[in-house]
C-alpha cells in the first residue's frame, strides 16, 4: 500500500491521530528546551557531521581497524553481506549453544533483517526486553517509531494486552502498575537467558569497543546475566576515536527525547572471563547507498528519531504509514535505496519544509534528499499526470491569450465543478484539502474597472 | 569471495576522497560544578544525598541485602559476592564508587575496577554511587579526556535510575534495573 493509503487508515480515528500529533510535538519541544541550554549546540552538530563524513570517506580502513582491535580484545567479529547472512550467523551461534530462548534489547538492524521471525521459525523464543518493544511484540506489530516503538498505542491498549498476556487487572491503565508488571515478567526472562542480543549505537575503531545506550537498563540486564552477548551493527555505526563519543553522546539523547543523556551508556570492550562476545558487521545495502553520492550522507544517521518528532507528515500519518523499517523523513531517504519501487511514495510523504534537516544532529540534508529521490522516482516511472499538467500550464503561461481565456474558464468551472471530481479516490491531492473561495472577478478585470476612478 | 572481502572491495571501489577529521575544541562549562551536577541528576530522576542522609536511610529502611564495594560504606555489606550474577537478583542495595562525573548530564563513569560484577548496578533494586567532589568535570569532552586510553573490558556512564516512558510517554522510574539512584558527593 502507498503512504497516502496507509495514512488514510491512520487518520480514520481523528482523536487518536490528534493525540499522536500532539504527543510527538511535546517530544520535539523537550528537545528544543534542552538544546538551548548548550551554547555550542550548532558547533557540536557540525563536529558530528564532519566526524561521520570523515569516517564514511575511509569506511574500509576503519572497519578493518575495528575488526583488528576488537579481535585483540577477545571479541569475535563476523561480517554479513545481507540480512540473510546476519540471521544465519546468529542462528549458528545459537545452535552451537543449543540455545532455545534469547533476550534482545532494541535493535533497528534486527528489525531490518527480520531476525525475530527467522529465529521463531527455528523454534527459538525471542523476548524483546525494551518495554515498548515487548508491548508491540505481544501485539505482533512492528515498531512505529525508532526510539519510541509503541508511541502509536494508548495506555488502554497496553492495559488490554497486558491483561491477556501478563494477567494484570482488567482495566487498570496506571503506567506505574503496568510497568511494574512488565518488570516482573521480564526479570524472569533475564534470569533464564543464556544468550543476549543487542544493537550498537557506536563502534569505536581505535579501541575496538562498542557502545549501547538505554534508559531502561535492559541491554545491560540481558548481557551481564547471559553467557553470550551478540551485538549487531550496520557498518555505518563506526566512529574513529573514543573521544568522538563525547560529541555524539551529548547530541543523541538531547535530540531524541530532550534528556541530557540516556541513563545507561555501556562500553563493551571484551567479554567477562569465561563468557563470549560476538560483533556482527552488517552491510545489507549500505555500500550501495554509499555509492550514491547524492544520498551518501544519509548513512551519517545516529537513529535519534528527531526528524520523526518534528515532521508534520509523520506526526499526522503515524509510523506504520511508511511501511518501512525506519519510518519518517530519514526512513523516506533510506528506504528507496533498498527498494525503489516498494518505497516509491515515501519521498512524497513530505512538505519539504526542511524541519527534519534543521533538527538533525549530524546535519543530514534530509529534505534535499527527499527532493532528489522524487526526481529519481519520476525518472524511473516516466512522465506522470502531474508532469502532464505542468506541461499544459507551461503552454498557458507562454501565450497571453491562452492565459486570459483559461483564467475565466477556471473561475467558471471551479464554481460548478462537482465535488466528486476533486474528492474522488483517484485524486490523492483532494484528500484533506478544500478548494479556495473564488473571487467574483479576476484582478485584471478589477483593475480595468477601477483604474480610472 | 568472503563477505568481508566483498564489503571492503565495494567501499574501496568507490575511491572516495578522504574528508578531514576535526579536532574537538574545549567548551565553557558551568561555574559551579556541584550545583550543575545536582541539577542535572534531578533532571534524570536521581538525587544527591549526604553521607549522613544515606546512613539514616539505611538505618530506617532496613534493606535486607546490601552489598557495598565502597570503602566509605564497607560496614553495611551483609552478603557475599556470588559466583553468578543471577544470585544477586534479590540484592536490595548496592553501594559502589564512581571514578568521575560530568556536571552537564550527571553521568558517572564506572569501569571494571569499580564493579566486582558487571551486573551489580543494573540488577540491584536500589543503587548508590559515591563520587569525590574534585572528580566532577564540566562536560563529556572532559570526561573522555579523563578516561583517556585506559583499558577495561566494560565501562559505563550511569546518569540515573532505570526509567521508561514507553506507556503514553508517562515517565515511570524502575523499568528493569535500579529503581532509584542516589549519589553521595564526598
Amino acid at each position: 500500500m502507498s503512504h497516502p493509503e496507509n495514512a488514510t487508515v491512520f487518520l480514520k480515528d481523528k482523536e487518536r491521530a490528534k493525540w499522536h500529533d500532539d504527543t510527538l510535538w511535546i517530544v520535539r519541544q523537550k528537545r528544543d528546551v534542552t538544546i538551548h541550554q548548550i551554547p555550542e549546540w550548532e558547533k557540536l552538530r557540525e563536529l558530528a557531521s564532519q566526524i561521520k563524513d570523515h569516517t564514511l570517506s575511509k569506511l574500509d580502513f576503519y572497519l578493518e581497524e575495528l575488526e583488528k582491535n576488537a579481535t585483540a580484545n577477545g571479541i569475535k567479529v563476523h561480517w554479513a553481506e545481507n540480512a540473510e547472512e546476519h540471521n544465519k550467523i546468529i542462528g549458528k551461534i545459537l545452535d552451537e549453544k543449543n540455545c532455545k530462548a534469547i533476550v534482545k534489547s532494541k535493535s533497528i538492524l534486527t528489525e531490518e533483517c527480520h531476525l525475530n521471525p527467522f529465529l521463531e521459525e527455528k523454534g527459538i523464543e525471542v523476548v524483546d526486553t525494551d518495554l515498548g518493544e515487548r508491548i508491540i511484540q505481544f501485539l505482533k506489530q512492528p515498531p512505529s517509531h525508532i526510539v519510541m516503538p509503541a508511541i502509536h498505542l494508548k495506555k488502554s491498549d497496553i492495559s488490554d494486552i497486558f491483561h491477556e498476556k501478563l494477567h494484570t487487572e482488567k482495566g487498570n491503565v496506571d503506567p506505574v502498575y503496568l510497568t511494574h508488571a512488565a518488570r516482573l515478567h521480564l526479570r524472569e526472562k533475564f534470569l533464564q537467558a543464556k544468550v543476549a542480543i543487542t544493537g550498537v549505537n557506536f563502534a569505536i575503531a581505535e579501541t575496538g569497543e562498542f557502545v549501547v545506550c538505554t534508559n531502561e537498563g535492559n541491554a545491560d540486564m540481558g548481557v551481564h546475566l547471559a553467557d553470550t552477548h551478540i551485538a549487531c551493527m550496520g557498518i555505518e555505526k563506526l566512529i574513529p576515536r573514543r573521544k568522538d563519543l563525547g560529541v555524539f553522546l551529548r547530541l543523541l539523547a538531547r535530540s531524541a527525547t530532550g534528556q541530557s543523556i540516556t541513563n545507561y551508556n555501556s562500553h563493551f570492550r571484551s567479554p567477562s572471563p569465561g563468557k563470549e562476545l560476538h560483533l556482527i558487521l552488517v552491510n545489507n545495502g549500505r555500500t550501495k547507498q554509499l555509492a550514491r553520492e547524492k544520498f551518501r550522507n544519509s548513512l551519517k544517521c545516529i537513529r535519534c528519531g528527531a526528524c520523526m518528532n518534528t515532521c508534520p507528515i509523520y506526526r499526522r500519518s503515524g509510523g506504520f504509514s511508511y511501511g518501512s523499517t525506519v519510518p519518517g523523513p530519514i526512513g523516506s531517504i533510506l528506504s528507496p535505496g533498498i527498494d525503489l519501487k516498494k518505497y516509491s511514495t515515501l519521498p512524497f510523504a513530505s512538505t519539504l519544509c526542511g524541519s527534519c534537516t534543521d533538527v538533525c544532529p549530524v546535519k543530514i540534508n534530509i529534505h534535499e534528499q527527499l527532493y532528489e529521490w522524487r526526481q529519481e522516482i519520476t525518472k524511473a516511472q516516466g512522465a506522470s499526470l502531474k508532469g502532464l499538467s505542468m506541461k499544459l500550464a507551461n503552454g498557458i503561461f507562454k501565450s497571453p491569450l491562452a492565459y486570459k481565456v483559461s483564467g475565466k474558464l477556471m473561475r467558471a468551472s471551479l464554481k460548478t465543478l462537482p465535488d466528486s471530481i476533486i474528492y474522488n479516490p483517484l485524486n490523492a491531492w483532494g484528500k484533506g484539502r478544500n478548494l479556495p473561495n473564488l473571487p467574483e472577478e479576476s484582478f485584471k478585470d478589477w483593475y480595468k474597472k477601477n483604474r480610472n476612478k | 569471495m568472503s563477505s568481508k572481502a566483498s564489503i571492503l572491495a565495494a567501499i574501496k571501489g568507490l575511491n572516495m576522497k578522504e574528508k578531514p577529521l576535526p579536532e574537538i575544541p574545549d567548551f565553557d562549562v558551568a561555574p559551579d560544578l556541584i550545583e550543575a551536577y545536582t541539577h542535572s541528576l534531578n533532571g534524570n530522576k536521581g538525587t544527591v544525598v549526604s553521607k549522613e542522609e544515606l546512613e539514616q536511610l539505611i538505618a530506617e529502611t532496613g534493606f535486607p541485602k546490601i552489598y557495598s564495594s565502597s570503602p566509605s560504606f564497607a560496614t553495611f555489606t551483609n552478603c557475599e559476592l556470588p559466583q553468578h550474577p543471577a544470585d544477586f537478583a534479590d540484592l536490595d542495595l548496592a553501594i559502589i564508587e564512581g571514578q568521575f562525573a560530568s556536571a552537564e548530564n550527571a553521568a558517572i563513569w564506572l569501569d571494571e575496577s569499580n564493579l566486582d560484577l558487571r551486573a551489580i548496578p543494573f540488577i540491584t533494586a536500589h543503587l548508590v554511587i559515591v563520587i569525590k567532589k574534585e572528580n566532577i568535570v564540566g562536560n563529556m569532552h572532559e570526561a573522555y579526556k579523563r578516561i583517556g586510553a585506559t583499558k577495561s573490558g566494560f565501562g559505563v556512564f550511569i546518569a540515573g535510575p532505570s526509567k521508561t516512558a514507553d506507556i503514553e510517554q508517562s515517565l515511570v522510574v524502575g523499568a528493569h534495573g535500579a529503581m532509584s539512584l542516589r549519589v553521595v558527593i564526598l
